[in-house]
């Protein structure tokens, strides 16, 4: 009886055709509604770069942007990623091997160990990043600050590390503003 | 005396980082084989009950299903320290973490929903989760398995040292100061769960494991004594490895279970552990409750120390059982001691059980050590700092329990963060009526050239240049992300004068690689990196001869530099790949290949526990400073003042990350970490109520290396990587204490045990 009725609900669920832009690239996939865009990304597209820490929200190594925000791939429904604009860990390489800044700073400053968390780490770095230069481009003459040592922080409060006593990582986004701002 | 190198002790970036920032590293997460099934384990309901029946009819029926097995179906030995532990469970249930079933299936969703459709009948029975009820005569046994070696059915392990006459100490002190101290469950909480990918050949009867192991060598040793195979037959490739501390130093059931699956199906079969199942089902740090007695004569030195340690074991027995191999230390040879007698027992109890964790018992130790050191100070009125400094060690001492100080930087790391933090100048500012402010120092001795806890703590090295001259170390050492393949291929470039990108070290497969013992002990870069040097020396010798028949020189001491060999004090010298080259194609035709062995100098501690246990040792000491809040009793920790005896500098950078990495796990379990259990239960099995710290809770570290140069040491180097967090908790326990005139006993020092100390504080005057 249990396994007539888990079978006629598994062939029940409902398939999405879902489409969206994935680093950059035009993709379209069928998805059944509780797949997560976690699972989407790592089993569908086997890019293995973002990382499968928790699966509840709690310890950001699944972190993608979704149109530039970071988001924990973990919790957000891959329907929910039907026309949007998504970037992984593997769409900050430029096709020749460039490495992004936030990549090459975090190398720099050895801000990497066993590097589970760094995928997340730097996108997170990423995403604060993309709201600076957003807020440069908001009409008016307000001088944009950039980020504080602790605004940083506060920032990469949902990125946890277990290596790094997260040191290294703060030195490394903070230089990238650095840059920025000379 | 200090040597100038070209490229050691130069802050250079972890030489795989590039793969690490790029998703593009292989950890065990990302593997998928031809045909991989997925598997899954079942956990027992209950943390002490009689298993009366498993029915698994229904799960096997299963479509997507390939495998069910339970105890019935496997004939495997018990595996752990002291094979007390079963891979799956038969009779009865001792602990949460407990395994009763695994399922190998098309999907993990199929693997799970079988897990449901398992059917066990559980006769629930009191449980024992205290170690002291568990020593009472009425308690039951718990694990059935022991020979009942000790006085008591329950002991697991336990560990006699003394040193000195302890009574005639006892008569010589002015004060003597007694505490009890507990300690708290932490777990690794590693950001990479638990995972293993197991293939076995049905054709060659050959097991392939990828494995996130720490000790690959005894871990094919351990598999194959449990799945009653050859160990030659297995081979272990470890792929990036997402966090180990300690963790991984034994092999868990999870690990023959997912290779029974696999035997049993002939296909390659995963399994992961949930975030949820890696609290449950990890070890955890030892949870011990400590009496310390200690005395200081009227001059401040200190005259005894007398211990008892009661370790909360849980049902089976890991490594971590070993753990008072280095607790003994720290009491008996940490300051200058004359007399120690050292207890502990690990007894079995129905909680989960406890496994090894960066540190190995030292954080305890040290924490129950330099608290009762600032009670013996207060009790003689003498001042925290010059107490330390009295009885320092010092270059040359031979311990108690003969470790031998060849150096010792533990009086310049204690005067080092005394000056820097301003300890003797610096004004308290406490007028404030809220905010406390206060400044705790401790300091530690641990292992830094291994620890020879196995018949052997050696490594073995190959060496090879090709006829390009690049250069491949295949090393039996291990890399976990703390950056021992960059090290390695840092003393080869400074030795052979190549380039680091044309340097590959190889380290993942026992079928490649040569022994090693482990990563463990902060041992690697010590051990390692002399094997490495022995095989330099050797491959040197090959290739210096060569050079000196092909220019012709009677001179047979060589620079080498920028891929060129050159005979010292000259200019013209021959491209190394050309020597290369010129070794293999003339008479007597040989590769560029070298191999040697390195095994330390240490001794196999006798039965007594007295030897000199590794092949140097390492010092550090804190200072820390903390804000109290006494409305709230939330703790901010302010400065740490850091400063470690690491023999010699080899990678500021990496060092750097050590220290920094180590301090937050100890500030972590200083403050907010603890699994919370109850009957048996786990509370609070996620990161949302296991608190680790994020970003925001960094305090300002101030490191300051401090450079004994060990002969025996590559490069003068000692071990660096569990150091960092052993003196933190008591450091910041000595700062809150110092704070609010307080005696704090247990950690982590959470909000409400500051608040109820000063309500107690305030009741009492």
């Amino acid at each position: 009886m249990i396994k007539e009725h888990k079978e006629s609900r598994l062939k029940e669920e409902v398939l999405h055709v879902i489409s969206f832009m994935l680093n950059e690239r035009q993709v379209t996939c069928k998805i059944k509604s509780s797949t997560v865009l976690l699972d989407l990304i790592r089993d569908h597209f086997s890019l293995k770069g973002t990382k499968p820490g928790c699966y509840e929200g709690e310890c950001g190594a699944c972190t993608v942007l979704i149109n530039e925000a970071p988001v924990n791939s973990c919790l957000y429904l891959a329907v929910n990623a039907n026309g949007k604009n998504i970037t992984t860990i593997e769409g900050l390489v430029k096709s020749d091997g460039t490495l992004h800044p936030v990549q090459e700073s975090l190398i720099e400053h050895g801000a990497i160990q066993c590097g589970f968390c760094t995928s997340g780490m730097a996108m997170s770095i990423k995403a604060l990043m993309n709201q600076y230069e957003n807020a440069q481009h908001v009409p008016g003459d307000i001088r944009i600050e950039i980020p504080t040592r602790n605004e940083i922080k506060k920032y990469l409060e949902g990125n946890l590390c277990r290596c790094t006593g997260y040191v290294k990582i703060i030195d490394a986004a903070e230089q990238l503003f650095a840059k920025e701002d000379q | 005396m200090k040597k100038e190198y070209k490229v050691i002790g130069k802050p250079i970036p972890k030489q795989d980082a590039n793969i690490r920032v790029t998703g593009k590293a292989i950890y065990g997460h990302d593997i998928l084989l031809p045909g991989m099934l997925y598997g899954a384990i079942l956990r027992t309901e209950h943390p002490s009950a009689i298993i009366e029946s498993i029915d698994v009819s229904e799960a096997i029926q299963l479509p997507g299903v390939h495998c069910v097995i339970t105890a019935d179906d496997v004939d495997v030995n018990n595996i752990g320290y002291k094979r007390d532990h079963p891979i799956l469970k038969k009779g009865e249930a001792n602990c949460t973490r407990d395994e009763i079933a695994a399922v190998a299936a098309d999907t993990k969703e199929i693997a799970q929903q079988a897990l449901r459709l398992i059917k066990v009948n559980y006769r629930i029975r009191k449980g024992v989760y205290d170690a002291f009820e568990a020593l009472d005569e009425s308690a039951p046994q718990i694990n059935k398995f022991i020979s009942g070696k000790f006085e008591n059915k329950n002991i697991a392990e336990k560990f006699h040292y003394e040193h000195g006459n302890l009574e005639e100490e006892k008569k010589k002190s002015k004060h003597i100061v007694s505490r009890r101290f507990t300690l708290p469950r932490m777990t690794h909480a590693c950001m990479a769960t638990s995972n293993i990918t197991a293939s076995f050949n049905n054709i060659d009867k050959k097991l392939l494991l990828y494995s996130s192991t720490q000790v690959p060598f005894l871990y094919q040793r351990d598999m194959a004594h449990a799945l009653k195979m050859n160990p030659s037959d297995i081979r272990v490739i470890q792929p990036v490895i997402g966090g180990g501390f300690g963790s991984k130093l034994d092999m868990h059931p999870f690990e023959p279970i997912c290779a029974l699956l696999s035997i049993k199906t002939g296909r390659p079969v995963q399994i992961i552990y949930s975030r949820e199942e890696e609290f449950i089902a990890s070890p955890i740090r030892q949870p011990m409750v400590i009496d310390l007695t200690a005395g200081v004569d009227k001059d401040g030195n200190f005259t005894f120390r007398e211990i008892n340690i009661i370790k909360d074991n849980g049902a089976y027995t890991s490594w971590g059982a070993t753990t008072p191999f280095v607790i003994m230390q720290a009491f008996s040879s940490l300051y200058k001691v004359k007399a120690c007698r050292f207890d502990a027992k690990a007894v079995y109890t129905n909680n989960i059980f406890a496994g090894s964790f960066r540190g190995y018992g030292n954080p305890q130790a040290t924490f129950a050590l330099e608290r009762v050191i600032d009670l013996l100070a207060g009790e003689l009125g003498m001042d925290k700092a010059d107490i330390r400094l009295l009885n320092a060690n010092e270059k040359g001492e031979v311990t108690g329990q003969g470790l031998h100080y060849d150096t010792c930087g533990h009086k310049e790391c204690l005067e080092t963060v005394i000056e820097h933090s301003g300890y003797r100048t610096r004004s308290l500012q406490n007028n404030d009526k809220r905010y406390k402010r206060g400044i705790g120092i401790a300091s530690m001795l641990h292992v830094g050239g291994g620890a020879k806890i196995y018949r052997s703590d050696g490594c073995g090295t190959t060496l090879k240049i090709d006829p390009y001259g690049y250069c491949t170390i295949i090393t039996g050492s291990n890399e976990i992300g703390q950056g021992s393949e960059t090290v390695l291929a840092m003393m080869a470039s400074e030795e052979l004068g190549i380039e680091l990108s044309k340097i590959k070290v190889i380290n993942t497969d026992t079928d490649v690689k040569p022994w090693d013992v482990g990563v463990h002990a902060s041992r690697t870069s010590f051990v390692a990196g002399n094997s490495l040097l022995g095989a330099i020396r050797i491959l040197k010798e090959k290739l210096n001869k060569k050079a000196a028949e092909f220019l012709k020189t009677s001179h047979f001491d060589f620079d080498y530099s920028d891929n060129m060999i050159i005979p010292v004090n000259t200019k013209e010298g021959i491209a190394l790949d050309k020597v290369v080259r010129e070794m293999h194609f003339s008479a007597p035709n040989e590769l560029a290949i070298a191999s040697f062995f390195y095994e330390p100098s240490s001794k196999f501690q006798d039965k007594d526990f007295k030897g000199n246990v590794s092949g140097t040792y390492a010092f550090a000491a804190q200072a820390i400073e903390v804000e109290v809040d006494t409305y709230t009793g939330n703790v901010k920790v302010l400065d740490i003042y850091v400063a470690q005896d690491v023999g010699k500098v080899l990678n500021p950078l990496l060092l750097g990350g050590q220290i920094e990495g180590g301090i937050l796990q100890g500030v972590g379990y200083a403050l907010t970490e603890e699994l919370l259990m109850k009957e048996g239960r786990i509370l609070n099995p996620n990161f949302h109520n296991y608190k680790m710290l994020t970003a925001s809770d960094i305090p300002d570290i101030h490191f300051y290396p401090v450079e004994t140069l060990d002969k025996e040491g590559p490069y003068g180097a000692k071990g660096v990587g569990e150091a960092p967090l052993i003196p933190t908790a008591a450091a910041i326990a000595n700062a809150i204490c110092n704070a609010l005139d307080l005696d704090v006993l247990d950690l982590p020092i959470i909000p409400e045990k500051i608040l109820t100390a000063l309500a107690e504080k305030k009741g009492t005057k």
